[in-house]
């Protein structure tokens, strides 16, 4: 099992002109956790929706690299969202699961891949370039190419471990975090 | 089986025409038979993305994410697919993102199926609530200048901008055995 800071703390080095869109909730305080930075569009709320977001930036964007990072409940309400994108076939485009099994934010019940339901085959199933899961820290600079250079739409599932971490907290007004975001990728 | 809506005037004509003078590039749409037409012409623009949606409400993310990468896009769905929005909608309001959101109303003038008329008597409120300007379009020689109109506060303005094109102007859904 692999701890999820240090994971996306890994995955995040170097980013580059990387494009990260962190789904609401502890996917956000992670990659906060990793440094703040005005290309990430971090998300407190609009749960199931952070995968299309990431399809729109990375259809807009078709020359620079997008990473959606977020947790097993975002992607299970959003699902619908793999066949969406597997339709697209966005090649810039890699969705990380962090899946814990659980919703941490509410008191960490279980979620749907506690009992197997299994986001990769899904992913896969939807016509995903590739998808698979790491369940060791060791894999993540393997991961963290893939964000870069990857042909996508690529899924990974990352089994986390179900510690509760600090909260990390950052921008959380939406205009402000918008407008931040819009004007570092257009000057760069 | 049914046929298609019979779509004799050019209105969606004139909203295609809107697109392209704004500069929409992404339309997401859950089909209906009343955007067939529209859908048809976004498809067949190589400057388009056409994103066929699971359900509509992702068609918010998207309108987001497109943003974000410096364009405009649309959604297209049916007066029941604006129940399915409603708290994905908060993501414009809570960041002022632009959106245009084009409705064929059913459950109103001549609905033959009642299942439609619970949230299609409701549509405009909602949308209302969720903070949308909203523009109702009956006669088809209006369409284009009142969808012209809702892109420019839509994007002008970041502003949330719905139009509602009445079943009177889509026609009653034709349906055979």
């Amino acid at each position: 099992m692999i701890d999820r800071r240090d994971l996306v703390r890994q995955l995040l080095i170097d980013r580059g002109d990387l494009l990260v869109v962190p789904g609401l909730g502890s996917a956000t305080y992670d990659v906060a956790a990793a440094g703040d930075h005005p290309l990430n569009f971090y998300l407190w709320g609009a749960m199931g929706g952070t995968a299309m977001i990431g399809l729109g930036l990375a259809l807009a964007r078709p020359d620079r690299r997008v990473a959606v990072l977020t947790g097993d409940g975002d992607m299970l309400m959003g699902l619908g969202s793999l066949a969406t994108i597997g339709v697209k076939q966005p090649n810039n485009l890699v969705i990380v699961v962090l899946d814990n099994a659980h919703y941490g934010e509410t008191g960490m019940q279980p979620s749907a891949t506690m009992a197997g339901i299994d986001l990769v085959a899904m992913a896969l199933a939807c016509r995903f370039k590739s998808a698979h899961a790491i369940s060791r820290i060791e894999e993540a600079a393997n991961v963290r190419a893939s964000l870069h250079s990857g042909e996508g739409p690529i899924l990974i599932s990352a089994r986390i471990k179900e510690d509760d971490v600090p909260r990390v907290l950052p921008l959380r007004d939406g205009h402000a975090i918008k407008q931040r975001f819009i004007e570092a990728l257009n000057s760069a | 089986m049914h046929t298609p809506v019979n779509i004799e005037t050019s209105w969606p004509d004139a909203i295609y025409a809107q697109f392209r003078r704004v500069g929409i590039r992404q339309v997401g749409y859950v089909p209906d038979a009343g955007h067939s037409r529209l859908i048809a012409l976004c498809r067949s623009d190589p400057d388009i993305a056409d994103v066929v949606l699971t359900t509509e409400e992702e068609g918010v993310g998207l309108v987001a994410g497109a943003a974000l990468g410096g364009q405009r896009a649309a959604l297209l769905m049916q007066s029941s697919g604006v129940g399915n929005c409603v708290n994905m909608f908060s993501l414009l309001r809570n960041c002022g993102f632009g959106c245009v959101v084009l409705v064929t109303m059913r459950g109103e003038f001549g609905e033959f199926n009642p299942w439609q008329v619970p949230m299609g008597t409701i549509t405009e409120d909602v949308l209302r609530l969720c903070g949308f300007l909203t523009y109702r379009a009956d006669d088809p020689d209006a369409v284009g200048e009142i969808v012209g109109a809702g892109c420019d506060m839509a994007f002008n303005g970041n502003l949330q901008v719905a139009i509602l094109l009445s079943q009177r102007l889509i026609g009653p859904k034709v349906w055979t055995r």
